[in-house]
C-alpha cells in the first residue's frame, strides 16, 4: 500500500450496486492508501448510497487498512443540506473534507481537511485555515505549479499535507443550477436523477462537433482527463505530499497500480503513462493547468523542459 | 435586522468618467478596481490607476456617494503582496469598503485596516448562513454580496439568521456559474478567472463567417456557437453558448441562454425581504448606459419607498432587445 496514494470522493450518480462493488475491488486490490467517500455534488444524491451504505463500506476499507476520509458538499444552499453539513461536522473518529465555507463555523479548532473544491489559492489562506485546524490541503486542479510550489512551501513549514489531482477529469465550475436536468428539459426538483445515466458525466460537444465539458449534475468538468504521472517526480520535489487519482468508469486498480508503480519506482513514466493510455478512455489526457497554460493543453514533458 | 430599510443602489464604474456619471445619476455608492488582477473585470481599457481613483474618490464623496474598491480575485501563491498593496492604497485614498472574496486578503484588512469595511463578495460564493456567519466572525464582514442563485424566499430566511447586510443583483450581466468557482474560461484560454481576473478574454476571441453565412464565435481553440445569417451573433461566454449533447438533437444552451438579469418588478419584494442594497452590473458599460441605469433605478427605489408605483418601462430599453429574466430570485424552478 502506498500512503502518499489516494483515491478522491467519486463525483458521479453511479448505482449503489456498482459503488459497493468498486469499495470492494479497491479495498482488496488498490495500492491506495487513502480512499474519500461521501457525496460532493449533489445532496439528492444521498438516500441511495450514502445515508444506506457508506459505514460498512467505510469499514470495510479500513479493515483492508485504507484511511477513510469524508468529503462533504461543495454546494450548501437550502436547509437539508445545511442540516446534514452540521451532521457530518459533528462526526467522531474520521476526518472531514471541508468543500464548502459553511463547514467552517462547526469546524474550527478541530481537525480537519480541506478539499479540492474550496478556494485555497495562496499561503496565507492555507496558513489562516492551518490555524483553525486544517491539516490537509487538496489543491484546486487550475493551479499552476508555480503556486503549488509556493504552498506546499509553506505547507512544509506549517506540517500540513498537501495533495493533488494527478488523474481523472477536472473540476471546473459549480451551478445551482442542475445541467443534467436541463438537458433532459427538467428541472432540479424533478431531475429523476437522470445524471445516473452518465456514469463519467455527459460529454458536451461544441457546434462543430468537437468534445469540449462534461456535465455532472450542477458540476460541470473538462472533457480532458488529467495526467500528470510525468510530474510525480517534480511534485514531490516542491512539497507535494498526496496524488488523488479520481473515481471513473475505466480500470481503477490498473489506474492506482500504476500510479503506484511510478511513485516506487518499479517501472519508468513511459511505461506508466503506456499503460493509462491502454485503458480505453475516449478523450485526451490533459496536463495544462500545471504547466501554466490553458488547462486543456498536453504538454509533454520533454518538450517542456527542453 | 428584518426592518424595513431603504436599499442603497450601488453602481457600476469601469472608468473615472462613469464613475462621475454613476455620482451624478444619483448612486448610493460605486464600486470600482484597479488595472490589474487584483479585481474581477480586468479587461483592457477599464479600471482605474491610483491616481486616477484618488480623483474620482473625491468627487464620489463631494457628491456624497460612497466608493467601494473591488479587490475581489484570488491572489495565486507567492503573489498576495499586490493585494495587499491595493488594500494600503485604498485605505490611504479614504474608500469606504473593500469588496474582498479571498480569506487571505479579508485578513490582511482585519489585522491592518480595522477600520475599513469590509464587503464579503459574490466571488467568495456564501450561499447559507453558516458560510456568512463564518465570514462575519473571522473577519468582521459587515455585508454580504448573496450569489445570483437565491429565491427571494430564501434571500428572505437568510436575512433573518446573518448578522450582517445583505445585498443583491438587480440588473444586467447574468453569469450561471457560481462566481469565484469557475475556471471554465482557464481550461481554454490559460487565464484565470480567479487569479487573474479574466473571463472569456477578448484577446482569445475570434469571429468567423462561414461562406453559408453563419458566423461561428470562438474562444480559444473552442467554438462557443455558431450563429445563422439572421442571428445577431453574441460575445462568446462559455456559460452562455449553443453545444450538443446526446440528449438533445442540434445545440442547445447547456447552461443559459444569453439573457440579462431584470428583477426591477421584484423591487418591492426584495425591500420587504430586507435586502441593504441594490447592485447593478455592468462595470464594462459605457457612461451613458450607467447614467440611464443608475437614474431609472433611483427613480424606482425612490418612488416605492414613498409609496408610489416605479415607473420601469424605462429599463426595458436599456436591455438592448437582449432578453430579460429575474434569474433564481422568482423561483427555484429556474435550478
Amino acid at each position: 500500500m502506498n500512503p502518499s496514494l489516494t483515491l478522491g470522493p467519486n463525483l458521479f450518480h453511479w448505482p449503489a450496486e456498482q459503488r459497493i462493488d468498486f469499495y470492494n475491488r479497491i479495498a482488496d486490490e488498490s495500492p491506495v492508501g487513502t480512499v474519500y467517500l461521501g457525496e460532493v455534488i449533489c445532496s439528492k444524491r444521498t438516500p441511495f448510497f450514502d445515508d444506506v451504505h457508506l459505514p460498512a463500506v467505510a469499514e470495510r476499507l479500513e479493515r483492508a487498512g485504507k484511511t477513510v476520509v469524508y468529503s462533504s458538499f461543495s454546494e450548501v444552499v437550502i436547509k437539508r443540506e445545511r442540516n446534514i453539513l452540521m451532521d457530518w461536522s459533528r462526526q467522531e473518529g474520521r476526518d472531514l473534507e471541508v468543500n464548502n465555507t459553511a463547514a467552517l463555523l462547526h469546524l474550527t479548532n478541530r481537525p480537519h481537511r480541506i478539499g479540492g473544491l474550496l478556494n485555497v489559492y495562496n499561503e496565507d489562506t492555507m496558513a489562516y485555515l492551518a490555524g483553525q485546524g486544517a491539516t490537509h490541503f487538496s489543491l484546486l486542479p487550475e493551479l499552476p505549479r508555480a503556486a503549488i510550489a509556493n504552498l506546499g512551501a509553506k505547507a512544509r513549514d506549517l506540517g500540513v499535507g498537501v495533495e493533488v489531482q494527478v488523474f481523472g477529469r477536472a473540476s471546473l465550475a459549480l451551478s445551482a443550477r442542475c445541467y443534467h436536468a436541463r438537458a433532459h428539459a427538467r428541472t432540479k426538483d424533478n431531475c429523476q436523477f437522470v445524471c445516473g445515466e452518465d456514469a463519467d458525466g455527459m460529454t458536451l460537444m461544441t457546434m462543430d462537433d468537437k468534445p469540449f465539458l462534461t456535465v455532472n449534475g450542477i458540476q460541470t468538468l473538462s472533457y480532458g482527463y488529467l495526467d500528470l504521472m510525468a510530474d510525480l517526480d517534480d511534485m514531490r520535489s516542491i512539497g507535494v505530499t498526496h496524488f488523488r487519482v479520481m473515481p471513473h468508469t475505466c480500470d481503477m486498480i490498473a489506474v492506482t497500480r500504476a500510479f503506484d508503480d511510478v511513485l516506487a519506482g518499479r517501472i519508468d513514466v513511459a511505461e506508466g503513462e503506456a499503460k493509462l493510455r491502454e485503458l480505453g478512455i475516449e478523450a485526451p489526457f490533459v496536463n495544462g493547468f500545471y504547466r501554466g497554460r490553458a488547462g486543456h493543453d498536453w504538454v509533454p514533458r520533454a518538450a517542456e523542459l527542453a | 435586522m428584518n426592518a424595513k430599510v431603504k436599499p442603497e443602489l450601488i453602481c457600476p464604474a469601469g472608468t473615472p468618467a462613469a464613475l462621475r456619471s454613476a455620482v451624478d445619476a444619483g448612486a448610493d455608492a460605486v464600486y470600482c478596481g484597479y488595472q490589474n488582477a487584483t479585481n474581477a473585470r480586468n479587461f483592457t481599457g477599464l479600471n482605474f490607476t491610483p491616481a486616477e481613483m484618488e480623483k474620482s474618490i473625491r468627487y464620489a464623496h463631494d457628491g456624497g456617494t460612497k466608493v467601494l474598491i473591488t479587490l475581489n480575485t484570488f491572489p495565486p501563491a507567492g503573489k498576495v503582496e499586490l493585494w495587499k498593496e491595493a488594500v494600503d492604497l485604498s485605505a490611504k485614498l479614504g474608500a469606504d469598503a473593500c469588496i474582498v472574496a479571498d480569506i487571505a486578503v479579508a485578513a490582511y484588512i482585519r489585522d491592518h485596516h480595522p477600520d475599513m469595511r469590509i464587503h464579503l463578495s459574490v466571488q467568495a460564493a456564501a450561499s447559507s448562513p453558516e458560510a456568512i456567519q463564518y465570514y462575519v466572525r473571522e473577519f468582521g464582514v459587515k455585508r454580504v454580496v448573496l450569489p445570483r442563485i437565491m429565491t427571494i424566499a430564501e434571500i428572505k430566511g437568510l436575512v433573518e439568521e446573518i448578522p450582517c447586510e445583505v445585498e443583491t443583483f438587480i440588473f444586467g450581466n447574468h453569469g450561471l456559474m457560481v462566481e469565484g468557482r469557475c475556471s471554465l474560461t482557464n481550461y481554454v484560454t490559460g487565464q484565470s478567472t480567479n487569479m487573474d481576473g479574466a473571463c472569456s478574454p477578448a484577446s482569445c476571441v475570434k469571429y468567423e463567417r462561414a461562406d453559408d453565412g453563419s458566423m461561428s464565435t470562438i474562444l480559444g481553440d473552442y467554438m462557443i456557437d455558431r450563429f445563422g445569417p439572421e442571428e445577431t451573433a453574441g460575445y462568446p461566454t462559455i456559460c452562455k453558448g449553443r453545444y450538443k449533447c446526446d440528449a438533445r438533437d442540434g445545440g442547445y444552451y447547456a447552461f443559459e441562454e444569453p439573457v440579462s438579469l431584470n428583477a426591477s418588478a421584484m423591487l418591492p419584494q426584495l425591500i420587504e425581504a430586507g435586502v441593504h442594497a441594490f447592485k447593478i452590473e455592468g462595470r464594462q458599460r459605457s457612461r451613458a448606459y450607467v447614467k440611464k441605469v443608475v437614474a431609472a433605478f433611483r427613480e424606482a427605489v425612490d418612488s416605492i419607498m414613498a409609496g408610489q408605483e416605479p415607473k420601469l418601462a424605462d429599463l426595458v430599453a436599456l436591455t438592448e432587445g437582449q432578453k430579460q429574466t429575474e434569474g433564481a430570485l422568482k423561483t427555484k424552478k429556474w435550478r
